[in-house]
């Protein structure tokens, strides 16, 4: 099960026989299968004692938008936020398991958090904007990061990437405090991009917007997958069904000795598989709304 | 009964009720009684100090201590309780918001650091004569070739000791006070916890720190026990032509010492001194916090 140490990463699809298969199965009918950008294998979280996700294995490709799905308390972003080590900042949290980038490991004691997070950014459920200047959120990565190019063009760059710029080009020294919830999120966007990373994570990116909002922060979405690889976890299933080259189903099993949950990865596979065909009995009960 | 009409009964609902009128006068009458007091004090001490103050004006504010009442001003109270408000502005603000810092963004969660957070919010409730005790032990015997024993800079570290848990305490509730979220959005776009706390964190819990810190410079201005502990004189200081540095090392009074010397004056000169003294001390108080709340409010309007 141990991955071999390589450098082509289109070989090492992924660890379990599982996922192999849905892998192989979407790299057939649709384009190319993209290289691994993240392999997991065998992730468990722990919060103290207790266990929030049991023994997922996954591998999200590059420049494919992979959506996280399932009902509250299944894990999913417990797992998403192990992909940029975000659950460091959590005292309790314990990660077993391996989470490879490239495949580097990334809890490797040698790796610092601060530039996994460089190349992984991400964007938050609820829109989190700096208490300060719009163009200063957007420079506030970059500068730290040592950028030394035209700051000017790399805000305005990024805001036109995120859709954002012709709204707000005349008051980029106003505080962002003052955009409306879809502004201030698409915002958050242009932050992540501003430092070009390598891939962004969205936790629940829309679900504090209204449609029209959600629509936009998608259509954006599917403008920037050229560039980035996205992992997103979304509550809302016809949202991943629209945007999602990928779905991961995850639920919660309750125990039986102290009825808590833990999250488990049920089934990944190609999203139209998901939705349309998916193998495995929990996931067409869940999309089909029989329950969660 | 049309339907209107019994709408328009519900609607009227407990408005006019008895008991509450009652509850809002009760609050009224307690929000009276303190400012009764707060008035009934100012046009006492106002009434008998303002006298002194008009008569004797610029003599009064720059005069040193003197036994004889006419010759009497707070001079050296005025010098002595600045010099206490620069140490504790340049020694408590600094080290106490570091410390709350360190507590609130670094510290882990572990028994000894929740240990040390709960002794300093006792050290907080402390009186301030411990600290004064604490002061002659340390400030004035121990570190005596530093301070000069009984000296200004033995009263200014006292102070500066009294007001740290208090800084601590202000300074660590306004980081709790910011949401986490904004961490997270720091950390989300690769920036080490220095760069969060700097750049985000501390921006926005500047206005709570900057009222904890207002807090304890009035605190400080008004202590008067630990500092006669420490050993604040009661009479004449000469200065003579000691350089600051020797100066800072001699004898110091403060406003409030000043006061309590004079209150205990059995000379009945000395009772308009007092109040004016006190006029006087509550203007440098006022004056203080005005500067303060200005700083505050100009740092908030950034955003």
């Amino acid at each position: 099960m141990r991955k071999m140490e390589t450098t082509t990463p289109v070989e090492q699809q992924a660890p379990s026989a599982r996922v192999v298969t849905s892998v192989r199965s979407a790299g057939e009918d649709e384009g190319a299968v993209n290289p691994t950008v993240f392999d997991i294998e065998n992730l468990s979280v722990f919060y103290g004692e207790f266990k929030a996700v049991r023994d997922v294995s996954l591998a999200i490709e590059e420049r494919k938008i992979t959506a996280m799905i399932g009902p509250s308390g299944c894990g999913k972003t417990t797992v998403l936020r192990c992909l940029n080590r975000m659950n460091d900042l959590i005292e309790s949290a314990r990660v077993e398991g391996r989470v490879q980038y490239h495949g580097i490991d990334l809890y490797d004691t040698q790796v610092d958090p601060v530039e996994v997070r460089r190349r992984i950014g991400m964007v938050f459920q609820k829109p989190n904007p700096f208490p300060k200047s719009i163009y200063e959120n957007v420079a506030f990565g970059p500068r730290i990061a040592g950028f030394k190019g035209d700051m000017d063009e790399l805000v305005d760059q990024s805001l036109r990437k995120a859709a954002l710029w012709d709204e707000v080009k005349e008051r980029l020294k106003e505080s962002a405090m003052g955009l409306s919830g879809g502004q201030q999120q698409r915002l958050c966007i242009a932050r992540a991009i501003a430092v070009e990373p390598d891939v962004i994570l969205m936790d629940e990116p829309a679900s504090a917007l209204d449609p029209i909002a959600t629509g936009r922060i998608e259509d954006l979405m599917q403008e920037i997958k050229q560039e980035f690889t996205i992992v997103i976890v979304t509550h809302n299933m016809q949202q991943a069904a629209r945007i999602s080259d990928m779905t991961a189903f995850f639920t919660a099993e309750v125990s039986e000795q102290n009825d808590r949950r833990t999250g488990v990865l049920v089934e990944y596979d190609k999203t139209e598989k998901i939705f349309t065909n998916p193998s495995n009995e929990r996931t067409e009960n869940y999309v089909t709304g029989r329950f969660g | 009964m049309t339907t209107s009409d019994i709408v328009a009964q519900g609607l009227r609902g407990k408005k006019g009720d008895v008991k509450s009128l009652l509850f809002e006068g009760a609050l009224l009458l307690s929000l009276f009684i303190s400012l009764l007091f707060l008035i009934i004090l100012l046009v006492d001490v106002v009434g008998k100090g303002i006298g002194v103050l008009l008569d004797r004006g610029g003599s009064f504010l720059s005069s040193g201590l003197s036994s004889f009442a006419e010759r009497a001003g707070v001079g050296q109270g005025i010098f002595g309780s600045l010099v206490m408000l620069i140490f504790v502005v340049l020694l408590a603000f600094p080290i106490g918001v570091a410390s709350a810092i360190y507590l609130e963004e670094y510290a882990k969660d572990t028994k000894f650091n929740r240990f040390i957070d709960v002794n300093i919010r006792n050290l907080a409730g402390v009186p301030s004569i411990v600290f004064g005790l604490l002061g002659v032990a340390i400030f004035v015997l121990v570190l005596a070739p530093l301070t000069g024993g009984a000296s200004y800079i033995a009263g200014g570290l006292t102070l500066a000791v009294l007001v740290l848990p208090i800084i601590i305490i202000t300074s660590a509730e306004a980081l709790r006070a910011v949401p986490d979220s904004i961490r997270e959005a720091g950390f989300g776009v690769g920036a080490t916890r220095w760069e969060v706390v700097r750049s985000h964190v501390l921006p926005v819990a500047a206005p709570g720190i900057f009222t904890g810190t207002v807090l304890s410079i009035s605190r400080a201005l008004g202590e008067t026990a630990p500092l006669l502990l420490v050993g604040a004189v009661t009479g004449f200081v000469a200065t003579g032509d000691a350089s600051l540095g020797e100066q800072l090392q001699g004898p110091f009074a403060t406003l409030p010492t000043t006061i309590f010397a004079w209150a205990s004056e059995p000379d009945s000169d000395f009772r308009a001194l007092t109040q004016a003294a006190i006029i006087v001390l509550l203007g440098v108080i006022l004056t203080a916090n005005a500067i303060a709340i200005f700083l505050r409010n100009r740092y908030e309007r950034k955003w």
